[in-house]
């Protein structure tokens, strides 16, 4: 059981992505449950620029810790509207604030149908409770 | 991760299992055992042994015992340094190969007496090594797999005989001991075996003591450490600790394919010490010349090498591949060790780590990566 932060105003995937939605909007990052599990963050790359299309179940990006490396996944298809070039330096941004600093992307769905995909916070706070074991 | 476990058996729990459980320790699977990665976290615990003095549970490692007249014969021939130079109270590194030549496991072989031996396994090679130590001690001495009845804990770091100064009467005696060097003792009123070995790069000692007294002696270790920033520390740091230190990691670094030659562990292979196991492949090997050689490297781009990770040169084409990688917390690069050939072993060197695709600068390098200065 773990007794990561779960807001309850962003949607989530079952790769611990988190979007807050604006319209067709989606700004991305990983939730508190990964960054417990990567522990010490310590060199974060996204690979795309703006402009970029992204798809869901293809990497857009790595993110290292001490102990791993994880891949960063878009929640939805679309185009990378913005990247977060502050974690280039300070990656340990992840670490203390993952879902505000810590932010990675902001992508534009191509399709706003696709939103609906995404878990809401007691469907990710279940996949959580079920992974976490 | 493949060890060799059978992954449906139920995990194995240290005596201290319910004190990690409750130090908020994340307990993770470790060849058929369950054990603390972290407690704070890597870095932290990275930082405490550097820094002051961490405490590991170690107790899933292996203890081998063999007895009698002869045992210290069974011991020599089936590892590739020479036991014979041990005197009573001494320990020493080496690897225990097969005919091939190849890497069984690496331990730390004790003398305590002349009749009385004692061997220091992985706890992944342990159903091994039992295996191999109790068919050679067949009709020659007796064998006694201690694992089960015997805990081991590791206090490592500058602080480290700070710490034994106030946990017993024998702090004198403990940190006289030489490197290497153990001793029966008394630590926070624990019968025990301490030994000046370790595997953190840190000043420091193992402790052998039985399984039911464990608890007591780690519980007040961190009672009268608290205010030396004595903490806990996992796996984890432990890895990183090693790394840093140069230290092999069996399962990554050698294995039953690599040799000890080419594993930069030749200093552990005596051949002219008399014949032992692996003795001719090993012969033979250093009259071939070795083919390829494992080599610290620093990640000089942006990226982490990983076990596993194909290495390439500059032309792109796969030469060899990464064994251990992480950032490593003290030196503050990215580093790793990785096979390379003879040809491309030599220090300054540039290649490219295939990191999931992208090609990563990086470049041999001296190792240890991190030397302590006291």
């Amino acid at each position: 059981m773990s007794d990561a932060k779960i807001p309850g105003d962003l949607f989530y995937t079952t790769e611990h992505e988190w979007a807050r939605i604006e319209g067709d909007r989606l700004t991305v990052g990983i939730t508190a449950f990964a960054v417990e599990q990567l522990g010490d963050v310590t060199l974060v790359q996204i690979d795309v620029k703006a402009g970029a299309d992204v798809v869901p179940g293809k990497a857009f990006g790595t993110i290292d810790s001490v102990k791993t490396t994880s891949e960063l996944f878009a929640p939805v298809a679309g185009k990378v509207v913005e990247v977060n070039g502050t974690l280039d330096a300070n990656p340990e941004r992840v670490n203390e604030d993952c879902y505000g600093e810590g932010w990675m992307v902001v992508i534009q769905a191509a399709d706003r149908g696709d939103l609906a995909k995404l878990l809401g916070p007691d469907a990710y706070r279940a996949h959580v409770d079920a992974s976490a074991h | 991760m493949t060890d060799g476990h059978d992954p449906a058996a139920p995990l194995r729990r240290t005596a201290l299992h319910a004190l990690h459980a409750e130090a908020g320790a994340r307990l993770v699977p470790f060849a058929g055992w369950e054990m603390p990665v972290q407690y704070k976290g890597i870095v932290d615990e990275h930082h405490t042994v550097r820094r002051a003095v961490g405490l590991f549970d170690v107790s899933h490692m292996g203890e081998l015992e063999l007895r009698g007249e002869w045992a210290g014969h069974v011991v020599d021939y089936l590892v590739t340094n020479d036991a014979k130079q041990l005197v009573d109270g001494q320990a020493m590194y080496t690897c225990a190969c097969n005919e091939a030549g190849t890497i069984l496991d690496d331990l730390i072989v004790y003398r305590a007496a002349v009749d009385r031996w004692l061997v220091v396994c992985n706890a992944s090679n342990r159903p091994k090594m039992s295996a191999v130590f109790r068919a050679a001690a067949v009709d020659h001495c007796e064998f006694e797999d201690r694992s089960d009845d015997t805990a081991l804990v590791a206090i490592q770091g500058p602080r480290a005989f700070e710490l034994l100064a106030r946990a017993g009467s024998d702090a004198a005696g403990l940190a006289a001991l030489g490197s290497f060097r153990f001793r029966d003792t008394i630590i926070a009123n624990v019968k025990c075996t301490a030994a000046r070995t370790g595997y953190t790069g840190e000043d420091g000692v193992e402790v052998f003591c039985a399984w039911k007294d464990a608890p007591a002696l780690w519980s007040q270790l961190l009672e009268l450490g608290r205010d030396l920033g004595c903490a806990p520390c996992g796996l984890g740091a432990r890895d990183t600790l090693r790394l840093e230190a140069r230290l092999s990691l069996y399962g990554n670094d050698i294995d039953e394919t690599t040799n000890p030659l080419e594993a930069g562990l030749g200093w552990v292979v005596k051949l002219a010490k008399g014949d032992f196991v692996g003795r001719a492949a090993l012969e033979a090997v250093k009259q071939a010349g070795l083919s390829r050689k494992l080599v610290g490297f620093e990640v000089t781009g942006r990226g982490v090498a990983r076990h596993g990770y194909p290495l390439r040169d500059e032309a792109g084409a796969e030469v060899g591949v990464c064994t251990s990688g992480s950032p490593g917390p003290t030196v503050g690069k990215n580093i790793g060790l990785g096979y390379l050939p003879a040809a491309m072993a030599e220090v300054g060197r540039t290649f490219k780590v295939d990191c999931r695709g992208k090609l990563v600068d990086a470049a041999v390098v001296k190792t240890p990566f991190y030397r302590r200065t006291a």
